[in-house]
């Protein structure tokens, strides 16, 4: 089980015959991924990794039946990739490209509203159900099986989080990176809410970082709706004010987005926030323990 | 990326967006003149740093003849200006606008900004002009008045005029408002700005709608198709080594602790400021060297942490996904063998290739602290600085 991705899911790479792409697509058919094409324009007609390149998505789709696809193309034409994904009407599409230019995404959300598209990303590492379906660029090796769903807007503290709770036994569902940026396609309440209703995750891990107020909303949606417990960390409580932190949305601007504000609300709405990214999963086994679900999320 | 006051008023003249005449001047004799050139009765000296509040720190001055010009320009220029905004170390004048002065009526507040929650670019206005807007908005936030803006649409000449009557513009400036209000939106997105920001907007005594200031800054995702924005750019503004991380693509900002830190991915580099801090230690950067780094790249990082005088010791953190942990450890040998290292280095590798990686740094020879988890690495760093 898990959210967004399982075993059968069938995915296309976008962009598939640049450098990167060609190395995480080998990546994620060692792991297990369905891949089933790729589309690269004017590439139609050849392999990669054993896997059939098409000129277009809509060729690409109509071919394999895929439902997912996964967008490695460069950030100029990352925007129209994504539309691209949406008019072929696929379920999911998962964009790893940073760099876009905010105002191409500004358009992309208005193209998509109404549509049943979700996007998650850009400038994400992915989505990962453990060993079922990895799509994107995370380590599939620090990944196990288990009971925790894990939310982040950052690739490496995500990978830290896992990483946390595999050594100490505890497996996850799906890790999802909804990314960096100040305007992307999926939220922490849209994963929250996917986590909630799946039988398998029992507690979530949601980690967020300073800018804008997208770890406040959640905390008030946690608060109203949500019935598992969530562990959260915020990075960034360190950054000076109005300097970009790497990621385009990592800036606290007008005295807003600080990291104290969010863990203030967060903590208010029931969330156990870790005093450092070096006990996440320290402090997920301990809520886990207060709410008698320890034996049961301890997995390996 | 920040361009200066009097760019981006040029920037604006070509989208029909009304602003008071003026011309940048680098030496006394250039502000002379630009004021004769000017010809007005009364002339504006201004500073032109890239930071706010340089009027309250003694940037603009009123000149009433050229001597007093003369006077003034020679006074900021090379003056350095501590602000609000430049930190306690100030910043050094090197370019002056001269302006023609006006006949303020009444000053006003326009911003356009992206709007993280509705995902659109929205225009804001206040009567509360000259002030910081996020006074206003603490104090006073109903006289902020936001339109969201439709990417398909564009600024609608309704929201422009109701955003006029909400902040109330003087009926017959209502419509010198709206066209202002339009090529301001226009130029943001024409030029991908990520501010920008007119406080004060002004109406003078002769009938007019300008704009007295300008604050224009841009997405740097977006530089790729900015060419003449991207001629702009004012090095003496920035950092030195924030200068050399950016020709290495590498995402660098300056702290003021002694603790060079070196990281990939961005959470995981703030994480990593926040537990050296959180250890009793001061961060002295942010450095994320990205995912598809080369051993060059990380070569270059390290050149660029040991060139800041203040650090007395540096903690590499890598949590290797894309980034290869063997590809970390050949750039840090690399780099201590062309600039030597004499101060505590504390490495933590995790991911893609670590053992290659630990091994290449236990053969490198070199005195290297490794650390089992991040915690273990801050700690270790932070003790030895101490």
């Amino acid at each position: 089980m898990g959210v967004y991705l399982n075993k059968d899911t069938k995915v296309i790479v976008q962009g598939i015959t640049g450098g990167t792409a060609r190395f995480h697509t080998k990546q994620m058919l060692e792991y297990g991924t369905k891949i089933v094409g790729g589309v690269t324009p004017k590439k139609g007609g050849t392999e990669v990794e054993g896997v059939p390149v098409y000129n277009t998505l809509q060729e690409a789709v109509n071919q394999t039946g895929a439902t997912v696809s996964v967008i490695y193309v460069p950030a100029p034409f990352a925007a129209d990739a994504i539309i691209e994904a949406v008019d072929a009407e696929l379920d999911l599409v998962i964009c790893i490209t940073e760099h876009i230019p905010v105002l191409d995404m500004v358009k992309v959300r208005r193209y998509m509203e109404g549509k049943k598209t979700r996007l998650i990303g850009p400038n994400c590492p992915g989505v990962i159900t453990a060993d079922e379906c990895k799509v994107g660029i995370m380590p599939g090796y620090i990944h196990k099986k288990g009971h925790i769903g894990v939310v982040s807007r950052s690739g490496t503290l995500t990978y830290e989080a896992v990483h946390q709770l595999s050594e100490a036994g505890y497996g996850q569902t799906t890790a999802v990176g909804i990314g960096g940026d100040p305007v992307n396609g999926t939220n922490f309440i849209d994963v929250l809410q996917a986590f909630n209703e799946d039988p398998e995750t029992e507690a979530v891990i949601m980690i967020g970082e300073i800018g804008g107020t997208a770890e406040e909303e959640a905390a008030e949606w946690v608060k109203a709706n949500m019935n598992k417990p969530v562990v959260g960390f915020i990075g960034g409580a360190t950054a000076p004010p109005g300097k970009r932190m790497g990621h385009a949305g990592a800036i606290i601007s007008g005295g807003k987005g600080t990291a104290a504000e969010k863990i203030r609300i967060m903590e208010e709405s029931g969330i156990a926030v870790a005093d450092t990214p070096a006990v996440i999963g320290e402090t997920m086994i301990k809520v886990l323990q207060e709410k008698g679900l320890a034996e049961k999320c301890k997995t390996h | 990326m920040n361009i200066h006051e009097y760019q981006g008023k040029e920037v604006l003249r070509e989208f029909g967006v009304k602003v008071p005449n003026g011309h940048v001047a680098y030496t006394v004799d250039e502000a002379v003149e630009a004021a004769e050139k000017l010809g007005t009765a009364v002339t504006v000296v201004k500073a032109q740093i890239h930071a706010g509040g340089r009027g309250k720190a003694g940037g603009v001055k009123v000149a009433k003849n050229l001597d007093e010009v003369r006077t003034y320009a020679d006074e900021i220029l090379g003056k350095t200006l501590v602000t609000h905004q430049t930190g306690p170390e100030g910043k050094e004048v090197k370019r002056l606008l001269i302006e023609e002065g006006c006949d303020i009526k009444k000053e006003y507040y326009i911003g356009v900004v992206l709007d993280r929650a509705t995902s659109r670019v929205v225009m804001m206005a206040s009567e509360e002009g000259g002030t910081e807007i996020e006074e206003v908005a603490a104090e006073t936030p109903e006289k902020i008045f936001k339109e969201v803006i439709d990417p398909v649409v564009g600024l609608a000449p309704y929201q422009a005029r109701r955003l006029a009557f909400n902040i109330n513009i003087p009926d017959e400036l209502v419509g010198k408002t709206v066209k202002f209000m339009t090529g301001l939106y226009e130029a943001f997105v024409a030029k991908d700005c990520s501010i920008a920001e007119i406080n004060p907007l002004v109406t003078t005594g002769d009938g007019e709608v300008m704009a007295l200031d300008a604050k224009l800054n841009f997405d740097d995702n977006a530089l790729y198709r900015q060419s003449e924005i991207t001629e702009l750019r004012d090095l003496d503004e920035e950092d030195e080594k924030e200068i050399e991380a950016s020709k290495y693509d590498l995402s660098y900002v300056a702290l003021d602790g002694n603790i060079g830190c070196m990281v990939n991915g961005a959470g995981l580099a703030m994480s990593t400021m926040d537990i050296i801090k959180y250890f009793g230690g001061e961060p002295a950067n942010f450095l994320d060297v990205g995912g598809g780094a080369t051993a060059e790249k990380v070569t270059e990082a390290f050149k660029i942490i040991l060139s800041d005088p203040n650090v007395k010791g540096i903690f590499v953190n890598i949590f290797g996904g894309i980034m290869k942990c063997d590809v970390i450890a050949e750039g840090v040998v690399e780099a201590t063998k062309q600039v030597g290292l004499e101060i505590p280095l504390v490495v933590r590798l995790e991911g893609t290739n670590v053992d290659l990686g630990k091994k290449i740094l236990n053969e490198s020879g070199l005195n290297i602290t490794s650390a089992d988890s991040m915690a273990d690495g801050a700690e270790k760093i932070v003790s030895m600085v101490k």
